[in-house]
């Protein structure tokens, strides 16, 4: 899947700005992803991104599951980051609604906003298009990697 | 095995358990509150859609909810998320549910305690980031979002990787201008706001064993601003005289072995602690009081799972008793038991005299979400566990985090204050 990067080149990026908690109240999906990065960036929707890329704990504090929702629903397919809070790295996953990618500081360092980018989960490739460089992914733990490929903890079968 | 991989264990029906292992684990309690409910109830409609059978709960007798983050309802959208709720926990038989405006209710995490919904050894799961709370009574507290938590409804078990545990000794009772929130707070400026990630932080020592029930919690409440999956005190006998008196019974606690491990132990000496705030926009950004920059505040609010317990309330009421507050300043105990006791015991009159206002219990303006919110620019001084931007109103708004006591202080003098250099 590839796709236009969004890049933040800022750690502990939280829940707070991802979708400020005046929409915790929202539960439509639709709606909730027009609020998006809020709290951030309100150019967020007119970059048209397919990809966050972004530094250390992204997505620390609250286990609201309206951030990778809002996320998802504006199109963001995968944040790649060098590392990511623990409920909203088990909510992408569990939930099914995007990937949480963890990559090394060269790729953090080398890919720029806007690039275009290939994401291969199954070579665990990330090809900067547009630089013409390529990258590994970190591998997803064993069982991870089992729930997204069944497609969100409801469709696992735990052995 | 320490106590969080023995808890683990057990719920797993494992013999044994080492950090890294991924295990499903059987769960005891489970919580949901209007924020997080609305989400399940969500993820239930799309489950359905889905030709999955959600006509019954696990075991709905374990799952208890909470009103908090938007009570009173703030407008429409919220009165129609406690109507939801209240038809969910009827249409499932869910154990208790806590109703603004029906006796007792407050923010679940206060709930969890107060209420005595917890016990020590169990796996306790909410839909909230701050379940961590609850880890101060001995259990396996964790936070979870809402297709976990449906998960757990429908199947009474969830998965967990045996996080590696993080021993935090505290040596001598913490002085009385020093709070378990300085405490934690010094952590969190010493490990950072990914210092604890994915991993159990424990609490323990002669300063621990020392502290009330109520101190603990907030230790472990605030484990989540360090990214810890729990925060655990192994229980003692002050823990089971505690849940006792709030209706417990037949506990069965559990404690580490002789040979516990722990991946790295960080230790602290109470007298050498200094009442402290996390400067915005990061609760790692701490810095002794008296080191503060001088600000102008607008607001002092002591309110919050975090910071609103009654011992809390105490402690506030020290310093505001014959004093006047040159801020606005808003205290809303956590719980209507919190409350009801702070009323029989003079404190809201206290907090009236000196000028603050008393409000009921909500999570409200620490969340942003109402009640209290601060415009563009406004500087507060809060109990409270986050101050990140826009935590708790106008992205350009900003949040100190401190204790009681100095919020209290601060209060009167309208600027950052130790509680010891009140005149």
């Amino acid at each position: 899947m590839s796709g236009k990067v969004i890049k933040y080149e800022r750690d502990n990026i939280d829940t707070d700005v991802i979708i400020p908690g005046q929409y915790l109240k929202i539960h439509d999906y639709d709606e909730l992803a027009r609020h998006a990065m809020e709290g951030m960036d309100p150019e967020f929707h007119s970059r048209h991104g397919s990809y966050i890329l972004a530094g250390k704990n992204f997505g620390c504090g609250s286990s609201r599951e309206h951030a990778p929702i809002a996320l998802s629903h504006s199109g963001i397919k995968a944040v790649l980051a060098l590392s990511f809070a623990r409920i909203f790295y088990r909510n992408a996953v569990d939930g099914a609604f995007l990937l949480p990618i963890e990559i090394d500081e060269d790729a953090y360092g080398a890919i720029s906003d806007g690039n275009e980018i290939d994401v291969d989960v199954g070579t665990g490739t990330i090809r900067d298009i547009t630089a013409g460089k390529e990258y590994k992914m970190h591998p997803f733990p064993d069982m991870i990697s089992k729930i997204i490929e069944a497609g969100g903890l409801f469709r696992y079968r735990p052995e | 095995m320490n106590i969080t991989e023995k808890i683990l264990a057990r719920a797993a029906s494992k013999g044994s358990v080492s950090p890294g292992d991924v295990v499903f684990a059987d769960v005891d309690k489970v919580m949901m509150h209007d924020v997080s409910g609305p989400g399940v109830i969500k993820v239930f409609e799309k489950l359905k859609k889905q030709g999955i059978n959600v006509e019954k709960l696990w075991d709905p007798s374990r799952v208890w909810v909470a009103e908090d983050h938007f009570v009173p309802s703030a407008e429409k959208i919220s009165a129609e998320n406690i109507s939801k709720l209240t038809k969910f926990v009827k249409r499932y038989d869910i154990g208790r549910h806590f109703r603004y405006g029906m006796g007792q209710y407050g923010i679940c995490h206060t709930i969890s305690h107060e209420e005595a919904m917890v016990m020590p050894g169990e796996v306790y799961v909410g839909g909230d980031s701050h379940t961590n709370t609850t880890g101060a009574l001995g259990a396996f507290a964790c936070g979870l979002g809402h297709t976990d938590i449906a998960y757990v409804l429908l199947h009474g078990r969830i998965w967990f990787r045996v996080p590696e545990t993080y021993y935090f000794k505290l040596n001598g009772r913490l002085p009385d201008h020093i709070m378990a929130k300085d405490l934690i707070l010094h952590i969190i400026g010493e490990i950072g706001t990914d210092g604890g990630a994915y991993r159990a932080m424990q609490f323990g020592g002669s300063g621990v064993d020392a502290m009330s029930v109520q101190s603990r919690l907030t230790l472990c409440n605030m484990t989540t601003e360090a990214g810890a999956k729990c925060g655990i005190v192994e229980p003692d006998q002050k823990t089971l005289q505690y849940l006792e008196s709030r209706g417990a019974t037949n506990m069965r606690p559990v404690t580490g072995d002789a040979d516990s491990e722990y991946a790295k132990t960080f230790e602290y000496e109470a007298d050498k602690l200094e009442p402290l705030v996390a400067e915005p926009f990061s609760p790692e950004n701490t810095r002794p009081v008296r080191e503060a920059p001088t600000v102008e505040l607008d607001k002092s609010y002591i309110g919050s799972c975090t910071g609103a317990k009654y011992e809390d309330l105490r402690a506030a009421a020290r310093i505001l008793k014959g004093r006047k507050v040159k801020i606005r300043t808003e205290i809303l105990p956590a719980a209507i038991s919190i409350y009801r006791r702070a009323m029989e015991d003079g404190l809201l009159r206290i907090f009236i005299d000196a000028g603050a206002t008393v409000g009921p219990p909500t999570c409200g303006a620490c969340c942003g979400a109402h009640m209290g919110v601060l415009a563009k620019d406004e500087v507060c001084i809060s109990t409270t566990n986050r101050n990140f931007p826009g935590r708790m109103g106008h992205v350009d708004s900003k949040t100190y985090l401190s204790s009681p006591l100095v919020a209290a202080a601060s209060a009167v003098t309208g600027r950052i204050t130790d509680p010891r250099d009140l005149p």
